[in-house]
Parts: C-alpha cells; structure tokens; sequence
C-alpha cells in the first residue's frame, strides 16, 4: 500500500476506507438518529437501542460516554457524529467547540475573528511542542 | 436546443439554511452573509433559468454508509426536503426536468462517466441552502421558480473524485445539455467549501487568501486548478474544505473564457468561510 500523503496532518481524521470499515457500524448507529422515530427509541432507552447495533465495546462506551473526539478515534466520521449531537441539541458550531477543547463560547470568538489560521497548522511537526 | 447560460459558485451551510427558515438573518451575526447574495437575487430574476444543474453533496441523508456512489444522478419526478437530524427544511418540493436528466444520464455514460441513477432521493441542505441563498424564501407551499436537476458527490468518504474527472464531467454535461432538443435555458450550480474544518482538534480552519486564490483561478486558469491534489485542499483548506472540487463541475460546463460578475466572500458562518461567485460565459 503507498503511504498516505494525508497523515502528516494535524488535529485532523481523513476518513477514508481504512477509517470507514473500523467505524461502519458506530456511523450507521449515528445516522438512523436521522430519523424522530429512531431518535424516540434511542431516547428511551440508550442501551437497548444500541444493542441493534454491532459496535465494539470502546465505541459502545464512547457512544454513551458522549466524547467526541474518541467516536473520531473510533473511525466515526462528523458527518455521522454530528446526528448524535443534534439529539442532544449540540450544533456543528458548538461541537467544534467541544471537540477542539476551547469551549463554546471561545471558539465562537475564534470564527468572529477569521478562523484558526492555517499558519502553524499544517503540518503534525507544528503540533509536537503542543501536543 | 438546451444552452447553459452561466455557472454559480456557492457555499452550502447548513447554518444559513437555519438562519433563513427561522427569520434572524437581518442580526449582526447574520447581515453580511445574506447581503452578498442581494445583487445574486437581482441577478437571478433577470436571468431565470428554466432549469439548473445543481452539483453538491449529500450530507449521509439519501447515501449512509452503506451505500457511496461517487456521482448520483437525479433523475426522479420530485426530491422531497430531508429530516437531517432536526426536521426538514421548511421548503417547497424540488421538481425535476426528469426527460432533460434521463437524456444527460445517457449522455454521459456513452460519454464513459459511469453514474448512478436515483429514481428515488431525498434532498439536504447541500441541495436546498444554495436555490434559498438564491431565490429567497419560498414557502413550502409555493414553488421553487425553476426545475433542478441534482447531481450528488460523494465527498465524505475519501477519495472525493479528482479536480480534473469533475472538470471533464462539466464538459461532458454541458454536450448532454447541448444536444437536448428543447429550447431550454440551463444554469449550473457547483456547491460547497469554502475553507472549513468541522472535525477533531483543528477544527475551525479558514484560509481567506486561499479561498481568494481559488476564486481568481476559476476564471483566469481552471484547467491548472483543476490538477490540484486532494492533499492540498485537506491541508490548506481544512478536511472538509475537500468538497470544493465539485465547483470544477461547474466550471468545466462554461466556456474557457468566462466573465466573473459578482463575488461575495465572508467569514464565518458557523464554522465556514463562505464563498460565492458568478460566471457568464463569454461569446467564444
């Protein structure tokens, strides 16, 4: 397999097919939550709902544990996750807010004064200090 | 015959959908993004097309993943507005010119783009933020003021299709389009982007002198933009900023020479740097 020219970037998860098969079952289980009547169900009971579906226990737990960043590290994508926040009331906007650790309300200030810059960004060598 | 008239650039935050179907786009937060698109509504009412191309993604609401065409035609009678996690759009049905879809559909695969056929989808904000942006509010009880054709790109799963297959589809939609008998005046829509990233620790991206860069380029050079490797977008335009290759779509459907009438470009909306641009293909 060639290596992935995508890797080397920071703070990011490029979903691709490797990504996608260890998180199948995790994302469908976010996306039926398209749906009110799944959500109802969901709602009523978190455990039984998820029994339908054959997640590992760390994505189960992560799932009910409701942190973000390790459905990602799980092979969720935001698209999918994003469904089990809107449940819970949580917006794209805030959710980034959670994942990035800034809180809410100062990653909101980040976006009114342009976004994170890509400058010290770009490569996973500018994160080593921070990380 | 069916001509393409001009192509539309334009972001499609789910975001802006919200503000409009709840009435708060006069706020503070708001105002800029919407004025942008005031010289786009003029535009668009002197210059109606019958139908327009519309090429965006689906959000994992008509494909999850179970199912991840690359390129998804629309070719049903209606789309209805989806439930994406919190009710659907207040919006009107979308109607399609299914005969113009189905002789694009074949047109296209003889031409060896191998799509894939939806006699039955439903539509997200990917679809529907772009004719709101466009038209304004229409009341889900009235109707959109022209038919659309969709056309869906896979751009979650990676990898999205290339800049160039997207440019050539352009070429290859607009000899569709050129060869249908009817006399029909056709707009493309190529949507999405700009710079943003809504995932993990970096989440929040924006690269305003890219985005710009990219804007000057779709007139001035697009083949040269079209070669631009996926890895670029992810880098410098954050991992979800990848589906501007559907604009290529757009601009490979025009003339080489094009004229830029409008641009609007604002950051932020929600987590996005929004983009806009409008094309008139100049006389070759």
């Amino acid at each position: 397999m060639p290596e992935k020219d995508y890797e080397d970037i920071p703070g990011t998860f490029v979903f691709d097919a490797d990504r996608s098969r260890e998180g199948y079952h995790l994302n469908q289980f976010c996306i039926s939550l398209r749906l009110q009547k799944n959500r109802d169900a969901f709602n009523a009971d978190e455990e039984t709902y998820l029994d339908k579906y054959p997640m590992t226990p760390e994505q189960r737990e992560a799932v009910l544990k409701r942190e973000w960043n390790r459905l990602l590290e799980l092979g969720g994508n935001i698209y999918y996750t994003s469904k089990l926040a809107a449940n819970d009331g949580i917006n794209f906007q805030n959710l980034a807010g959670l994942m990035t650790g800034m809180g809410v309300d100062a990653y909101r200030e980040m976006m009114l004064n342009g976004g994170r810059s890509p400058d010290g960004n770009r490569y996973k060598s500018e994160w080593e200090d921070k990380e | 015959m069916a001509r393409i008239t001009a192509g539309v650039g334009c972001s499609h935050v789910p975001a802006i959908g919200v503000a409009m179907d709840t009435g708060i786009t006069e706020q503070p937060y708001w105002k800029p993004v919407f004025d942008g698109f005031q010289y786009s509504r003029e535009w668009m009412k002197k210059n109606k097309p019958d139908v327009i191309f519309l090429v965006y993604n689906d959000h994992c609401t008509a494909f999850d993943a179970s199912c991840i065409p690359t390129f998804a035609l629309g070719a049903a009678a209606e789309f209805q507005p989806a439930d994406e996690g919190w009710g659907p759009r207040p919006v009107p049905v979308v109607k399609n010119h299914q005969k113009l879809a189905s002789h694009i559909a074949q047109s296209l695969i003889l031409d060896e783009f191998d799509m894939t056929i939806m006699n039955e989808m439903e539509v997200d904000h990917g679809l529907t933020v772009p004719l709101s942006v466009m038209f304004g509010e229409v009341a889900p009880e009235d109707e959109w003021p022209c038919l659309v054709i969709p056309l869906a790109v896979n751009v979650v799963q990676y990898p999205a299709p290339t800049g160039n297959r997207c440019y050539q589809l352009g070429k290859a939609i607009r000899k569709a389009i050129e060869s249908y008998p009817e006399d029909l005046d056709v707009m493309i829509f190529g949507t999405g982007g700009m710079s943003h990233q809504l995932q993990y620790k970096r989440a929040g991206l924006i690269n305003a002198e890219w985005d710009q860069q990219f804007l000057d380029m779709l007139t001035e050079d697009p083949v040269k933009l079209s070669q631009m490797p996926h890895v670029e977008y992810l880098r410098e335009a954050g991992s979800e900023g990848v589906e501007m290759v559907m604009w290529h779509v757009m601009r490979g459907a025009l003339n080489d020479e094009v004229k830029e009438v409008h641009r609007h470009y604002h950051v932020p909306a929600s987590n996005t740097a929004v983009g806009h641009i409008i094309l008139e293909n100049v006389a070759a």
